[in-house]
């Protein structure tokens, strides 16, 4: 494995992980469906994953694969949960556009 | 022994109140009056027991119950003193006071509320015993409060009008201005000597070697500040006149013979700490001085026969305390026990007139009853003879000495004293002759009623013209038993007995001419050419301000009671709403500024995600940035 | 036994009284609260015998936080006062009838525990919990079983809640910033803390907010008079009869001994803070319509001049303080039951409405006499005792605040002779009034025997609390 990560190198995991996490932010900040704000969401959570995969590697150290077990676990429960909700949302108004959902107004 | 004597004497009447305010109304009227009356009856029988031991050893009897209160460099003991001059205090107080219950019991017997009567009366004994036998100031003060409050109740005993119970408040109030005098004489006191204790505190004095001169006569004018709420001293006399509102055998004990005279026994009681102050004592002789003109003239005019006494009642206390400025201690407890005699006479005698006129006071209504109601009549006269001093009755003597007594010292009190004098017997036979000479002036149904009273009533007025009449023996110029008898409580040697030479008789004489004078004005006037007062509205001229008291009440209304309320209700409208607004405005920033920020609550998702991203760009900037 | 007995007593009185249903609560809490005060007396009795009764456990460990109750006789004579008046306000309110009773009574207990526990805490953040614990209770027995109109009521009650909530923060600031500097909470260590002038200033405003809201002292006092009228008699009670004591008690127990240097060097400013709420609570009262508010202020007036008596630093000072707490305490709660007693009658509190009651009913008449000369001090009243201890003590600092402190004796008479006249006296009402019944009486005559008994001998108190008073002038003036 340390052989993988000396051909390819940190800086290009980083920035990879980078640019996923930008995509994710971008997706987030420019769609109103409630359901692609929601993968962009699992893509920045996902490069977070990859970098915290190549750490592991880099500093031999199983414990952030570890993490990335449980992150990846947490977030299956959670877009399980979220989706549900989008579901029920669906079902009231009839629409999950994020613009049509401001009851959080004070 | 001497314990359980000190305790029945104080405790019985208190028994006598406890029973009647327990029992009283189950017993009957005249049970309960009896038991008033035997309880203070008792108390007078250990007087007398204790009077007896104290003249025969000559020395005074301590008691000391327990510690009362515990201040850190006092110790306040509830004890005790019976000497020479609580004794004799409490000989006229339980003595007199027996009359007077004696006469209650005739003359409250149509009250549904006698055994009320009867309970505040031994309550006010109690109280007054207590203060005349205290062993120290603050035992005093038990009383000296105690007695205050039975003359609140009393004087409103008839508590369905409120004018009544205005007066009852009024001279409680007024009172307790004194008393805070009196507490702040004994804070000084206190701080002083490290002790409230008449012994010991005499022989501090005595022992102390520099005193701080300045101090202690602050302390004496404050004790003196007490003494005039007590007795009725300008300025706080005017709730005297307004106490009459009470019953009239209230009147002649509590607001004539006794109670009021407490100033005149707490002073005499700290002679030794008014002897230093002698500035103190120079103001006190003016008050004095000027109390018992002031008074005198208010008491020319008036038409309501027992304010006419009340005001005579603060001209004399005025006359005490001139005499107590010049240190003449026991030429004003001279004059304390005479009056007592007489003044408590007159006015059951005018308890008596009132009683039989069912409930008229006014003596322009008055008249002629001089046939119909004897005894009254002739023991009045006695009383009236007394108190203008005609000679060898008790009120020449003890008056005669204390106007000596200002002559030594200053002629121009001397004068107004002497003034004062001719005063008195100027309104007393005025009285005299509007109440009891010409024919009746009420209505027809009072005159078909009109008798004498009953001998309850009469019996103790004999006595006590009995004793106007005699009562100057004790003290006989240059003979003087009284003198003697209080010797050993003073620290500067008397000076009553004065050489009777000359001056002395030449100023008798004057005394006596003046007193003469003035009864001799009022035959003329009244008698001679049948005047009669005016109605209340065509009084005018100087006669319109002494008929209302000088506008003294009115004055103290203007400047201290009705500024005290809108202040009162100043506070209470602006200060109170203003202070609480305060409070709520924080209240209210709050919530203002929670309004503002709720309005960038939008709702909208997107802004908030958009936000959210700013933010954590910031931060990671300022992570970057601050490196 | 120690003294946590009578907290065990107390809190699961409050529980049994809940669980025991709306019909036996009100008997169930006295039966509490007479066990309490049982208690409360074995154990003033064991400590005389010099038997040691404190309870000191380790509770948490980090932050070092103590089960600590220290019982020394200060400590002793708050928990008596709140113990004897406990049963005193529950008997009181057997006239009336309360929905939701259980709840009621429970909270009445529950009040008493919190505020027990107060006078016996000797661990800084064991007694903040229960200083803030005692204001829950008084909180929904003023909200739900007050009088008047319910919104004025919500109003008057939430603003008093967070008014005194504020307050306590600071107190609670204060206490973290010398857990800080002395690593525990215990009060022994904060007595012995040594801090400098600038700290010991601003520890010392920080209680001081806290205490003079709870107290009050002017100008905090404005949450006062409109709970007093709002809340049901028996919250004014504990209110005023025990809830502000023990503002004034921490004064003594927290304040002073804590910031002595402060203490000392600002002592003229709070005794004249003091005495201006003697002469401003007195002159308020002149012209207050409401019994109930005019009993408000008089008890603003009478804590102004405790507060000012304890805030002199001297023996004579504190011991007088003590002296009128108890004394107030007592009468206090007996002037209240005489409003509630008028209240059950005429069903007003307006003073005009009032009038002509002596001659129906003499035996009320009496006993409301003698409550009011207690308060305005007469002698062989508790009262006095308590008032000339402090005025003396405050003529020892200067003259001059004993003469406008004593302003009290005329002032006090004059408004409450007033209330008296109008209320009582003058022509007989047209509405009829009977006269006190059997519980009513005994209410009365316990807390008249009280009152007088200790005006003439008021050794056993003074015997009592003095030692630990002048434990706590030891701490003061350790420097």
């Amino acid at each position: 494995m340390g052989n993988i990560l000396n051909q390819i190198g940190i800086e290009n995991y980083i920035f990879l992980s980078v640019v996923l996490f930008c995509i994710g932010i971008f997706g987030v900040l420019y769609r109103r469906n409630a359901i692609i704000v929601f993968m962009s969401i699992e893509i920045m959570l996902n490069a977070v994953n990859l970098l915290f995969v190549a750490f592991s590697t880099y500093h031999q150290d199983a414990q952030g694969q570890v993490f990335v077990f449980f992150s990846m676990a947490v977030a299956a429960a959670e877009v399980a949960v979220g989706l549900a909700i989008l579901v029920s949302i669906f079902r009231n108004i009839g629409s999950i556009s994020i613009d049509n959902l401001k009851n959080l107004k004070g | 022994m001497d314990t359980n004597l000190a305790l029945i004497l104080v405790l019985t009447p208190l028994l006598g109140f406890l029973v009647n305010v327990f029992f009283g109304k189950s017993l009957g009227k005249t049970v309960s009056g009896a038991i008033g009356t035997i309880a203070v009856a008792i108390s007078f029988v250990v007087s007398l027991l204790l009077f007896n031991q104290i003249t025969s050893t000559g020395k005074g009897i301590e008691v000391t119950l327990f510690d009362w209160i515990q201040i850190s460099n006092l110790k306040i003991n509830l004890g005790f003193l019976l000497d020479q001059l609580s004794v004799l205090w409490l000989l006229f107080v339980t003595g007199i006071g027996s009359l007077i219950h004696l006469y209650s019991i005739s003359y409250m017997h149509d009250d549904e509320n006698m055994h009320k009567f009867f309970s505040y009366l031994n309550l006010f004994v109690f109280f007054m015993i207590t203060l005349v036998i205290g062993s120290n100031l603050l035992v005093l003060f038990i009383g000296w409060e105690g007695v205050g409050l039975c003359s609140y109740l009393l004087i409103g005993f008839w508590h369905k009008n409120q004018d009544y119970n205005d007066a009852a408040k009024k001279a409680f109030i007024m009172n307790r201005i004194g008393d805070l005098g009196l507490l702040i004489g004994m804070f000084i006191i206190g701080s002083m000597f490290s002790t409230l204790d008449y012994a010991t505190l005499k022989t501090a004095i005595a022992g102390a070697s520099n005193l701080d001169s300045s101090l202690l006569s602050l302390a004496a004018l404050c004790l003196f500040i007490g003494a005039c709420g007590k007795s009725a001293q300008i300025p706080l006399y005017t709730w005297l006149p307004d106490a009459m509102a009470g019953p009239t055998p209230v009147s002649a004990l509590i607001h004539a013979a006794t109670m009021v005279t407490a100033g005149i026994f707490m002073v005499t009681r700290l002679n030794f700490v008014f002897d230093l102050a002698t500035d103190v004592q120079s103001v006190i002789a003016i008050i004095g001085a000027i109390t018992s003109l002031v008074a005198a003239t208010i008491g020319l005019v008036q038409n309501d026969i027992k304010k006419v006494l009340a005001y005579s009642t603060v001209s004399q206390l005025g006359l005490m305390f001139l005499a107590l400025g010049f240190g003449a201690y026991e030429v004003a407890v001279f004059h304390v026990i005479t009056h007592a005699f007489f003044k408590a006479c007159l006015f059951l005698g005018s308890g008596s007139v009132i009683h039989g006129l069912h409930g008229e006071q006014d003596m322009r209504n008055m008249g002629g009853l001089r046939k119909v109601m004897p005894i009254t009549f002739w023991t009045m006269l006695i009383s009236s003879l007394a108190i203008s001093g005609v000679p060898f009755f008790s009120g020449f003597f003890s008056k005669d000495e204390i106007l000596l007594t200002a002559f030594h010292h200053s002629i121009p009190l001397y004068v107004v004293g002497s003034v004062a004098s001719i005063m008195t017997a100027f309104y007393m036979f005025r009285l005299m002759f509007l109440t009891f000479f010409k024919e009746f002036r009420g209505t027809e149904e009072q005159k078909h009623h009109l008798h004498e009273s009953g001998s309850l009533i009469t019996i103790p007025l004999i006595i006590l013209a009995i004793l106007a009449t005699f009562g100057g023996l004790i003290s006989l110029p240059g003979h003087s038993w009284l003198n003697k008898y209080l010797a050993p409580l003073f620290t500067k040697a008397t000076e009553g007995e004065h050489h009777l030479g000359t001056t002395e008789y030449t100023l008798m004489g004057v005394a006596v001419l003046g007193g003469l004078l003035g009864i001799l004005i009022a035959y003329v006037k009244y008698f001679k050419q049948d005047n009669v007062p005016e109605a209340d509205e065509n009084i005018t001229g100087l006669s319109k301000v002494l008929y209302n008291k000088y506008y003294v009440d009115e004055v103290y209304d203007a400047v201290f009671v009705a500024p005290v309320n809108s202040l009162s209700k100043f506070f209470r409208d602006y200060i109170e709403t203003g202070l609480s607004a305060l409070v709520f405005a924080l209240g209210k920033i709050a919530n203002e500024i929670a309004f503002q920020g709720k309005k960038l609550q939008t709702g909208s998702i997107g802004l908030y995600l958009f936000v959210f991203v700013l933010g954590l760009c910031a931060i990671v900037s300022y992570i970057f940035l601050a490196q | 036994m120690n003294v946590s007995t009578i907290l065990i007593i107390l809190l699961i009185g409050a529980f049994v009284t809940y669980f025991s249903g709306d019909k036996l609560a009100s008997k169930v809490a006295l039966l509490f609260s007479l066990a309490a005060l049982v208690c409360s007396i074995v154990l003033l009795n064991n400590y005389s015998a010099g038997e040691n009764i404190s309870v000191i456990n380790s509770w948490i460990t980090q932050p070092k936080i103590s089960f600590a109750l220290n019982a020394d006789g200060l400590g002793l004579a708050m928990v008596l006062l709140t113990a004897a008046l406990t049963p005193i306000i529950i008997f009181s309110s057997f006239g009336n009838e309360y929905k939701n009773a259980k709840a009621f009574y429970g909270l009445i207990l529950f009040m008493a525990f919190a505020m027990t526990g107060t006078f016996l805490a000797a661990d800084g953040l064991l007694y903040y919990i229960f200083w803030e614990l005692a204001l829950i209770p008084i909180y929904f027995i003023a909200l739900i079983w007050g009088n008047g109109d319910a919104e004025e009521r919500r109003k008057a009650v939430v603003k008093f809640f967070i008014y005194t909530l504020a307050g306590s923060l600071f107190m609670l600031t204060a206490f973290i910033y010398l857990y800080t500097k002395a690593g525990s909470f215990l009060i022994e260590d904060l007595y012995k803390l040594d801090l400098s002038a600038c700290e010991q200033l601003w520890i010392f405003l920080a209680f001081f907010l806290a205490y003079a809201i709870k107290i009050p002292i002017i100008p905090f006092h404005t949450w006062q008079a409109n709970v007093y009228q709002k809340a049901p008699t028996v919250g004014t009670m504990l209110l005023s009869g025990i809830m502000l004591k023990m503002g004034l008690y921490s004064v003594l127990r927290w304040q002073l001994p804590i910031a002595p240097l402060a203490a000392k060097e600002y002592m003229n400013i709070f005794i004249a803070l003091g005495i201006a709420g003697v002469i401003y609570g007195s002159i308020v009262a002149l012209r207050q319509k409401d019994l109930k508010k005019l009993l408000a202020y008089s008890s603003l007036a009478h804590v102004g001049l405790i507060a000012a008596g304890s805030y002199t630093l001297t023996l004579d000072g504190l011991r007088g303080a003590v002296m009128q707490m108890i004394a107030h305490g007592f009468v206090v709660v007996g002037l209240f039951f005489a409003a509630e007693v008028i209240y059950r009658r005429f069903e007003t509190r307006e003073i005009e409405a009032m009038g002509g009651i002596r001659t129906q009913s003499p035996k009320f008449t009496s006993m409301f006499l003698i409550l009011v000369l207690a308060s305005v001090a007469l002698p062989s009243t508790f009262n006095f005792v308590g008032e000339f201890t402090v005025l003396y003590s405050l003529s020892q600092v200067n003259i001059w605040f004993a003469i406008l402190g004593g302003t009290t004796i005329i002032l006090g008479a004059y408004y409450m002779l007033r209330m008296f006249q109008h209320v009582m006296l003058g022509e007989t009402n047209s509405k009829t009034f009977a006269d006190v019944s059997l519980n009513e009486g005994i209410s009365f005559v316990a807390i008249i025997a009280v009152l007088l008994f200790f005006g003439f001998y008021p050794k056993p108190i003074t015997d009592l609390i003095t030692p630990s008073l002048e434990t706590i002038l030891q701490v003061i003036n350790k420097n």
